[in-house]
C-alpha cells in the first residue's frame, strides 16, 4: 500500500462513516435488503483496510480485537488528539513514541 | 461492553491557537445540548425501550455521540495547547484555566458545570424519543451558533460535520417514534 498513514486513516474514516450511516439506517429499517447488502460489502472492505493499517501502524482497538507487536503498541502509538498522530510522512510516524 | 478505537470519527485540524474559540465550543463538551449530555441521555434510556429497533438506535447513536464528545475535546485541547501561560490572562479562556489548566472539562460556554439535569429518562418510550428529537434540534441550533462564531476553518469544518450528524440522528429518532407508535397501537393494548 503506497499511501501515507494520514491518507490510509482517512480511507478508513470514510469507510467507517458509510458503515455507521448504514448501521443507523438498518436499526430502523432491519428488512431493507439493499442497505444490508451495502453494509455487508463495506464492512468486509473496512475490516480488510483496518487489518492492513494495523499491521503497518499498530492497533486501532485493544481488548483482544487486534494483536500487537513487541513492545505493547497500544500504549506506545500516538493518541488521536496528539500532533504526531496526524503527521504526513509515509512511514510509521510516531510508531514508537519517545517518552 | 464498549470498545475504544484509537482514532477520531472525523479528522480534526485546528488551524491556530485560539483560546476564545476554545471557550465557546466547550459548550458542546459539557453544555445542556452537548455531546456528553446526548450520549448519556440515549445510553440511559435503552433499558426500558419496548422494541428492538429502539434499543439498537439508542445504543448506536449514544455510542456515536461519545465519538463526537472526543472530537470536541480534541478541538478544545488543540486550540489552547500551544498558548503561552503568559498570554492566558485577559482571554475568555482564563476562567477555565484557573481551575482546569489546559484540560478540557465538561462545563458550558458560560462556565456552568455539567449536570445530569440536562437530560432525562422517563421510563416512557414516547416521552423519551420526543425528548431526543428535541435534543437533536437544539444541538443543531447550537452548532449553527458556533459555526457563525468560529473564525478557524478547520474547526468550522468539523462543526459542520457534527451539525449534519444531528440532522441524521433526528431523522432516525423520527422513524423510531413512528415504530414505537405502531407498537403502542397494536393489539397488545386494549
Amino acid at each position: 500500500m503506497n499511501i501515507s498513514r494520514k491518507e490510509f486513516l482517512r480511507k478508513i474514516q470514510e469507510l467507517e462513516f458509510a458503515v455507521i450511516e448504514l448501521n443507523l439506517f438498518l436499526d430502523t429499517h432491519p428488512s431493507h435488503q439493499q442497505a444490508l447488502a451495502d453494509y455487508n460489502r463495506l464492512t468486509q472492505e473496512l475490516m480488510n483496510a483496518k487489518a492492513m493499517y494495523e499491521r503497518q501502524y499498530g492497533p486501532l482497538t485493544n481488548f483482544g480485537y487486534a494483536p500487537s507487536q513487541y513492545p505493547w503498541q497500544w500504549a506506545l502509538t500516538p493518541w488521536p488528539w496528539e500532533d504526531d498522530y496526524d503527521c504526513k510522512e509515509d512511514m510509521p510516524c510516531g510508531y514508537m513514541k519517545k517518552s | 461492553m464498549w470498545i475504544y478505537e484509537k482514532k477520531l470519527e472525523y479528522p480534526v485540524k485546528v488551524s491556530s491557537c485560539n483560546p476564545t474559540l476554545a471557550s465557546l465550543i466547550i459548550e458542546q463538551f459539557g453544555g445542556a445540548d452537548g455531546e456528553l449530555a446526548a450520549a448519556l441521555r440515549y445510553l440511559t434510556q435503552v433499558w426500558t425501550m419496548p422494541i428492538p429497533q429502539a434499543k439498537a438506535i439508542l445504543t448506536d447513536i449514544g455510542t456515536e455521540e461519545l465519538a463526537h464528545w472526543e472530537m470536541i475535546g480534541t478541538m478544545v485541547y488543540q486550540l489552547v495547547k500551544d498558548l503561552p501561560e503568559s498570554k492566558i490572562a485577559g482571554t475568555p479562556f482564563a476562567a477555565h484555566y484557573a481551575n482546569h489548566g489546559k484540560s478540557p472539562f465538561p462545563h458550558n460556554a458560560a462556565g456552568a458545570p455539567f449536570t445530569a439535569t440536562y437530560f432525562n429518562s422517563k421510563g416512557d418510550p414516547i416521552a423519551n424519543i420526543y425528548e431526543n428529537m428535541a435534543a437533536e434540534q437544539k444541538a443543531r441550533a447550537t452548532y449553527e451558533h458556533l459555526i457563525r462564531l468560529s473564525d478557524d476553518p478547520g474547526v468550522t469544518d468539523a462543526l459542520r460535520f457534527l451539525r449534519e450528524r444531528e440532522i441524521v440522528h433526528f431523522q432516525r429518532f423520527g422513524e423510531t417514534a413512528r415504530l414505537l407508535q405502531e407498537y403502542m397501537d397494536s393489539k397488545r393494548y386494549y
